[in-house]
């Protein structure tokens, strides 16, 4: 028995892995691990989850008061969102700074899955039926009505009928139960492509020149980054585990009384800004699409001679510069619509665009300089 | 000091690159700080000051004496026009009240109940299971007895409110005179701390307004912060056993953490210390 589970698990033990890949590449491991809370939490937290707008804010406050530690499951399923999509920007980040893109269609399926995890975070907050899940359901689906012709149509069939609903909170239940079971798959796609090619490294050097077993070396590594992880985990569930929700959401949905500032929940803030700083409908949507999609242009505009950020220190900066205007904006989104924030954020929506084919021009002068 | 040894063999563009990230960070920063001030300085209502509440720190428990005042301020005030719709009487046994204590408070309501065995619906005294009663039976009940103001339920009023406890706190000990050139409607209170100062409810915590059960001074602010203390429990009635599962969580993670870092170190110093030596082609001919 034992013989046998060590055959099927040798590949993965024994995978051959970059030895200088760093901390930085725990990221996916931990992705996976957030994503396996989530699915686990989820799972317990449907169990007694009402889906009908006259009971579901009921069934979230009879979770945390009457369940047993279901305030501990609800904590951990609503701010494991948080940390899955922490570890989603670092992991991208690090993909950005370290240049893992260069793996095409491990990238692009990326991609995707950050998509698809966008989607499963948006429907999952409509669910508690609070006031900001309400509302935030109202801009975001109304962002549709923007589509030439067909927007309205899409609209009213996206919410089952001329306004947001109970057919809106079934159908969004559905498709957040079922979309984490779309990323398990896209996950496992995510891996083949990988393990297709093998691991980046930090110096963006081939992988092949020196390779070490995965297990003990990675193993114990991921470890740490779980530890470490935990520590974050914990502090925030258990010392903080109001400190990223809204405070309109503690009040049951109320479709006759809008909050003065709505405001999607602080991962989305970003594209939120980018959205609100074109003043048009359209324009805006496609800007807040173009925020996630602009990252597919990253393998394109990839001719450099140096396969790592490590060899071009203007584009290190620009790298941090651009870490900031993350930043920027994702404060900027928290902010009511009005001067300064509105010209302070289509500032740092040019900056935040421009990044991308500023950065593929330096490393163009910078290697010319060089070579 | 090993860092300055450090810095000081930092090549120009490190150093370059490191000062220009500072000075950006740096600049981010004070641009936040100028903007957040900005906004605040538009809003209407006057800042809440931040007070120093027992259960703030990372491992302190809610103050359990002032849960037990804040129920007799509750009761005795808040209840008359506020519900808080969500709690059952069995949950005050043990935070504020003994089981009888809490049974004794049950039976004191009459709770709507039935239908019997001729189907018509009948009142009986209350049971620890049951959940606090309204004061009013709907939301048009309530604003007709209050000049068009709906009293919101207090369950979770504490998380419902930006800056919670301490904004209840300025709400609740904040009633003045409304200043000259201020104008209110019948039946409105001034309040700098409520947005746009009008406010339905009037003062209702003075000094000495109920006698409490322990002796206690009851002064307004005392009041004031007994009763959020109440509130907070309310809102987060797990509070205590939460940040207890902490401290025992953090103790595991901690020694976790060492085994892990040891074992990390132990199996990477052969990699760490190895040298990688490349022999010219030409030793390899000989």
């Amino acid at each position: 028995m034992k013989k046998n589970m060590l055959k099927t698990l040798s590949p993965m033990l024994n995978l051959p892995t970059p030895s200088s890949i760093s901390f930085m590449w725990n990221f996916g491991s931990l992705l996976m691990i957030c994503l396996m809370n989530q699915i686990l939490t989820g799972l317990f937290l449907a169990f007694h989850y009402k889906t009908d707008i006259n009971l579901a804010f009921q069934s979230i406050i009879n979770m945390n008061r009457n369940v047993n530690f279901g305030w501990l499951i609800r904590s951990f399923h609503a701010n494991g969102a948080s940390m899955f999509f922490i570890m989603i920007y670092i992991h991208i980040s690090r993909g950005i700074y370290m240049n893992s893109f260069n793996f095409k269609m491990t990238w692009i399926i990326g991609v995707m899955l950050l998509l698809l995890t966008m989607m499963t975070a948006f429907v999952g907050y409509v669910l508690p039926w609070g006031q900001m899940s309400f509302w935030g359901a109202t801009v975001i689906t109304n962002l549709l009505s923007a589509i030439p012709y067909l927007g309205n149509s899409i609209v009213i069939w996206i919410w089952g009928g001329f306004s947001i609903n109970n057919a809106t909170l079934t159908r969004f239940f559905s498709i957040h139960f079922i979309l984490p079971f779309i990323i398990i798959l896209f996950t496992f796609i995510h891996l083949f492509f990988l393990h297709v090619t093998g691991s980046n490294n930090p110096l963006g050097i081939n992988s092949n020149f020196d390779k070490i077993t995965f297990s003990p070396y990675f193993l114990i590594k991921d470890l740490i980054g779980l530890i470490m992880f935990m520590w974050m985990f914990l502090i925030l569930t258990l010392i903080f585990p109001y400190l990223l929700n809204d405070h309109n959401n503690f009040i049951m949905a109320n479709s006759m009384i809008t909050p003065n500032h709505i405001q999607p929940e602080w991962y989305f803030l970003f594209s939120y800004s980018i959205l609100r700083a074109i003043p048009n409908k359209l324009g805006g949507v496609i800007a807040l699409m173009s925020s996630i999609l602009i990252l597919l242009v990253l393998p394109m505009l990839n001719n450099k001679k140096f396969l790592s950020n490590k060899f071009y220190p203007i584009n290190k900066i620009m790298f941090w510069m651009f870490i900031m205007t993350f930043f920027m904006l994702t404060w900027i989104g928290m902010q009511p619509v009005e001067y300064p924030f509105i010209f302070t954020s289509q500032i740092f929506t040019m900056i935040y665009f421009s990044y991308f084919f500023i950065n593929f021009y330096l490393m163009k002068m910078w290697d010319k300089l060089l070579i | 000091m090993k860092f300055f040894q450090a810095a000081s063999r930092w090549s120009k563009n490190h150093k370059f690159f490191l000062t220009s990230f500072g000075v950006l960070a740096g600049g981010g920063s004070s641009l936040i700080y100028a903007l957040e001030q900005s906004i605040h300085a538009s809003n209407d209502a006057a800042h809440v000051a931040k007070q120093k509440w027992n259960h703030n720190g990372w491992f302190d428990t809610l103050d359990h004496a002032s849960v037990r005042r804040g129920w007799e301020v509750y009761k005795n005030v808040c209840a008359a026009c506020h519900s808080i719709e969500y709690l059952a009487y069995r949950e005050l046994v043990g935070a504020c009240l003994t089981e009888d204590e809490a049974k004794a408070e049950a039976a004191e309501q009459l709770i709507d109940d039935g239908p019997d065995e001729t189907g018509a619906m009948f009142k009986r005294p209350g049971k620890l299971s049951d959940l606090l009663p309204k004061p009013y039976p709907n939301e048009e009940a309530a604003r007709y007895a209050n000049g068009g103001a709906y009293p919101p339920d207090l369950t979770y009023i504490t998380q419902a409110r930006i800056d919670g406890e301490n904004y209840i706190f300025a709400l609740l000990t904040g009633y003045m005179d409304p200043p000259a050139g201020v104008q209110l409607a019948e039946n409105q209170h001034y309040n700098p701390y409520f947005p746009g100062g009008a406010i339905g409810m009037a003062q209702a915590l003075y000094d000495e307004i109920i006698e409490y059960e322990d002796g206690t001074p009851a002064t307004q602010s005392q009041c004031a912060k007994d009763v959020i203390t109440f509130l907070k429990w309310c809102a987060e009635p797990e509070h205590d056993t939460r940040k207890l599962f902490a401290m025992k969580a953090f103790t595991v993670l901690g020694v976790l953490n060492l085994v892990v870092w040891y074992l990390h170190r132990h199996y990477w110093s052969v990699l760490k210390t190895r040298k990688i030596l490349q022999n010219p082609k030409s030793l390899f001919k000989k």
